[in-house]
């Protein structure tokens, strides 16, 4: 599980590049309310920082090579958790939806006490569910956007080809919200937890759990 | 009670320390091992040469050019003439049909649609000439369907001409589309595409001279252009001079320009 985790962040970042290098050739999206444009992605100079322009068709043949590896990494993921029952721990329960609201007032420190939890909270369930369906959602709408004739059923399902590569773009800046928060949790949690992260298992469980059971013996 | 247990701890404390250590170690060793693999993985693809110019294709990194084209015979087998193009209302198309492009059709260059033919070159270099009334004589059939930019922009709009397959049946060159492409070439010579057969003779694919109901401008291509609904924008050849039928690659405008060569929808 972890594997597809650090897979994924260069992998993603990839799409993400190339996705921009695309998406410059014809930058249509803003947001726009009562006639008034409030912004438009992107500026010129977050362009010319990143070396954006003029690169479409470096942008496409790199998007349609990884979006292979994305899709074999999330089904892999996906796979995983349901052969192993990792799900179970993952997926939000009818909980979940009241308690994520408790997590998120302990976490910006409104509320003394979280809720139990066991590998995740309820926050993280949801978040890190919705992040796995948000990952499907990009597959599809990416096919509908990349083969519109030959995936006319997943254009279709999106609300046709302009909604589909708006939902796209949305979904693409999901990810960069995601990843903010993420890393901002991450620096919280602590090096324990990061490091559990890259080794597979936590210090407190291993180090305390078989002394623990000498006690009992005794 | 409690002393023993203490005891017991500190004796064992260092080998589970240790054993903690050492797991950590080899977890971030190979983390780091396999994150600066990955890094150079990236850096020799991103630094990876790009294809010799003058060929069929040219512009883009050679491995992204052999992923293209694996992933093109990949999507080649969902291809199927019965996935039709989404059409719409006439009522839908846009009144100013977009133009993206002059390349091959400059303003500048003369030229007279008057004296204009389609030339078809068969086996063995004989030229078939056809003339645009010829053309015109043929079952008329019409689409109102978004046009796709490669850039990302879409329009509906408006065509009417004869299919390709009309056509080729009419003119009794299906032998032809036993074969693997279509090259079709602007009378300049200065812009080309090259189409697979299953594309070229998608039951969509038109050889158009109207757009809303009017004979198309030289802008649109006079007089006759290519409206290939299952291809990106760029595979549609303005002011169609000659056609060629073969089982190699023509050469293509834009995949020499590091671009897809199939430009599939």
């Amino acid at each position: 599980m972890r594997w597809c985790h650090w897979v994924n962040f260069p992998i993603l970042t990839i799409m993400i590049w190339s996705g921009m290098l695309i998406y410059w050739a014809n930058d249509e999206y803003t947001f726009t309310l009562f006639g008034h444009t409030f912004f438009r992605f992107f500026p010129d100079w977050f362009y010319n920082t990143l070396k954006v322009p003029h690169r479409l068709a470096e942008g496409m043949a790199f998007h349609f090579l990884f979006m292979w590896f994305f899709t074999l990494n999330g089904v892999l993921y996906i796979l995983y958790t349901i052969i192993s029952g990792e799900w179970r721990e993952l997926v939000p329960q009818k909980k979940s939806f009241k308690e994520a609201w408790l997590v998120l007032l302990h976490d910006l420190h409104i509320r003394k006490m979280a809720p139990p939890q066991k590998k995740y909270n309820a926050a993280q369930r949801i978040a890190y569910t919705a992040i796995i369906v948000m990952g499907l959602g990009s597959v599809i709408t990416g096919l509908a956007i990349y083969k519109p004739v030959q995936f006319y059923y997943f254009t279709w399902i999106c609300g046709g080809y302009h909604s589909a590569r708006i939902i796209h773009f949305i979904l693409t800046l999901g990810y960069v919200f995601f990843f903010v928060i993420h890393i901002v949790q991450v620096l919280l949690a602590g090096w324990n937890n990061f490091r559990s992260v890259i080794s597979g298992f936590e210090v407190i469980d291993t180090a305390r759990k078989p002394a623990v059971q000498r006690i009992k013996k005794q | 009670m409690s002393t023993p247990v203490k005891n017991k701890k500190v004796k064992k404390a260092p080998t589970v320390e240790q054993k903690i250590n050492r797991r950590n170690f080899v977890s971030f060793a190979t983390f780091t091992i396999l994150a600066g693999g990955a890094y150079e993985g990236w850096r020799w693809l991103y630094k990876s040469p790009e294809e010799a110019s003058g060929g069929i294709t040219a512009g883009a990194r050679k491995p992204l050019r052999r992923a293209l084209n694996k992933t093109e015979l990949f999507f080649r087998r969902v291809f199927s003439d019965n996935h039709l193009v989404k059409t719409y209302p006439k009522s839908m198309a846009a009144r100013n049909t977009r133009v993206n492009s002059d390349i091959g059709i400059e303003a500048s260059k003369k030229f007279d649609p008057a004296t204009w033919t389609l030339k078809v070159v068969k086996k063995g270099g004989e030229v078939l000439n056809v003339t645009i009334q010829e053309i015109m004589a043929l079952p008329k059939t019409e689409i109102v369907y978004d046009f796709k930019c490669v850039e990302g922009w879409d329009q509906i709009q408006h065509w009417a001409g004869v299919t390709f397959i009309d056509f080729i049946k009419h003119f009794g060159l299906d032998e032809y589309t036993k074969m693997e492409y279509v090259g079709m070439e602007t009378p300049d010579k200065q812009y080309y595409v090259g189409l697979d057969m299953p594309s070229a003779i998608h039951p969509q694919t038109l050889l158009a001279y109207e757009v809303n109901d009017k004979p198309i401008p030289l802008a649109h291509g006079a007089p006759l252009r290519l409206i290939i609904p299952v291809k990106y924008g760029i595979k549609n050849l303005k002011r169609i001079g000659t056609i060629t039928f073969s089982n190699t690659r023509p050469r293509d405008y834009w995949a020499e320009a590091g671009y897809d060569y199939y430009s599939g929808l």
